[in-house]
């Protein structure tokens, strides 16, 4: 009996520094508070215990336990929900939105991850019992790697080339490269975005990337992305200095332009790159037939 | 309600007409002007039509 409770240990541990592991990954995608903290590491920690139980519940035998493991994912279920209802509300006020593409991914990963934590937890339970304490630090230590390697999920970076581009007027129409992006009225205006602004084009490495950052969603993510580190002149009464994302309909790069309040263009192109892509505008159309077809 | 008129600031009166408010300027000083304060009242963006006509919209 008392074997069962190292195992249901060590699970519920290894599940929680996993969920640690991930929380410390996602400082990008949503504010830091203390008690979003506080909160994740909560539902992490009861996602490992309700894991770790599950073995000693089997081993007992007592089967019928583990159909709390389905009480437990309507729960992660609901997480899932509340999550997507505080972005969404706290997406009302931000000027430039983080957008229902990122909002949902940022909810559903939240989801995934304690489904993670719930699986470490489970798999060191399995190697405890198996073979005690240094199969259990084994097997959490790979699980937690994996999480970490794995789940961390791709950013544009990874699919796309991101350079300098160049940031003009052709008479009132702001253009970045050749790409027409909108009509800006007054001058003192454009003079101020000739000035002050900055743009970059992000080029895809193949169709698959192509289609993901077509994706409007995506789009509006790097926007958002941007403006979070690198701030924007933009207000409610200045909508011209919002940061707008187009693509060039010939070649299929895509323009991103913002006026920063650092001007920096290469943290411009960092802050680029470090977005991640997000799971709703992730397409593979290099998977199919027709896609390989179109691509040649 | 997003992308629509709000107003119309133009050097020509002939050549507009419709639903949204029209303002009339006498030159283009003063047009520039009151697209300025209209956008910045309506927290809306000034486009040029090229053709001395401003258009106030909101995005």
């Amino acid at each position: 009996m008392e074997h069962y409770l190292g195992t249901i240990i060590a699970g519920t541990l290894a599940g929680t520094v996993a969920r640690m592991v991930m929380l410390r990954l996602d400082y990008r995608q949503y504010p830091g508070y203390p008690h979003g903290y506080l909160s994740h590491l909560s539902l992490g920690f009861i996602a490992s215990a309700l894991g770790a139980v599950a073995i000693p519940a089997i081993l007992k035998p007592d089967y019928t336990a583990v159909t709390f493991l389905a009480l437990a994912a309507s729960q992660f279920r609901e997480i899932r929900g509340i999550e997507r209802k505080t972005l969404e509300h706290l997406d009302e006020n931000e000027l430039v939105k983080r957008g229902s593409d990122y909002i949902e991914g940022i909810a559903r990963t939240f989801e995934a991850r304690n489904y993670l934590a719930m699986a470490c937890a489970l798999l060191t339970g399995i190697a405890y019992e198996l073979g005690r304490a240094p199969a259990a630090i084994i097997m959490a230590l790979l699980s937690i790697i994996f999480v970490r390697t794995f789940m961390a999920g791709e950013t544009i970076g990874d699919i796309c080339e991101v350079v300098p581009a160049k940031l003009w007027f052709k008479d009132s129409i702001l253009m970045v490269e050749n790409i027409g992006f909108i009509n800006i009225g007054l001058k003192e205006i454009r003079e101020k975005i000739t000035a002050e602004g900055l743009a970059v084009l992000i080029t895809p490495k193949n169709a698959d990337a192509r289609a993901t950052i077509h994706d409007l969603g995506q789009r509006q993510a790097m926007a958002h992305t941007v403006t979070v580190l690198l701030g924007t002149k933009k207000d409610v009464d200045l909508p011209e200095f919002t940061p707008l994302a187009r693509i060039d309909p010939d070649s299929g790069a895509v323009g991103l332009y913002a006026v920063p309040v650092e001007r920096d263009i290469d943290a411009l192109i960092l802050a680029v790159k470090r977005t991640p892509v997000l799971e709703s505008a992730r397409s593979r159309p290099l998977k199919t037939q027709a896609g390989r077809m179109a691509a040649r | 309600m997003t992308d629509r008129i709000l107003a119309v600031v133009t050097l020509n009166m002939d050549i507009v007409a419709g639903g949204a408010p029209i303002f009339f300027a006498r030159n283009q000083e003063e047009q520039v002007k009151m697209a300025r304060y209209l956008a910045r009242t309506l927290d809306a963006m000034v486009h040029d039509l090229e053709n001395g006509v401003y258009i106030i919209v909101k995005h």
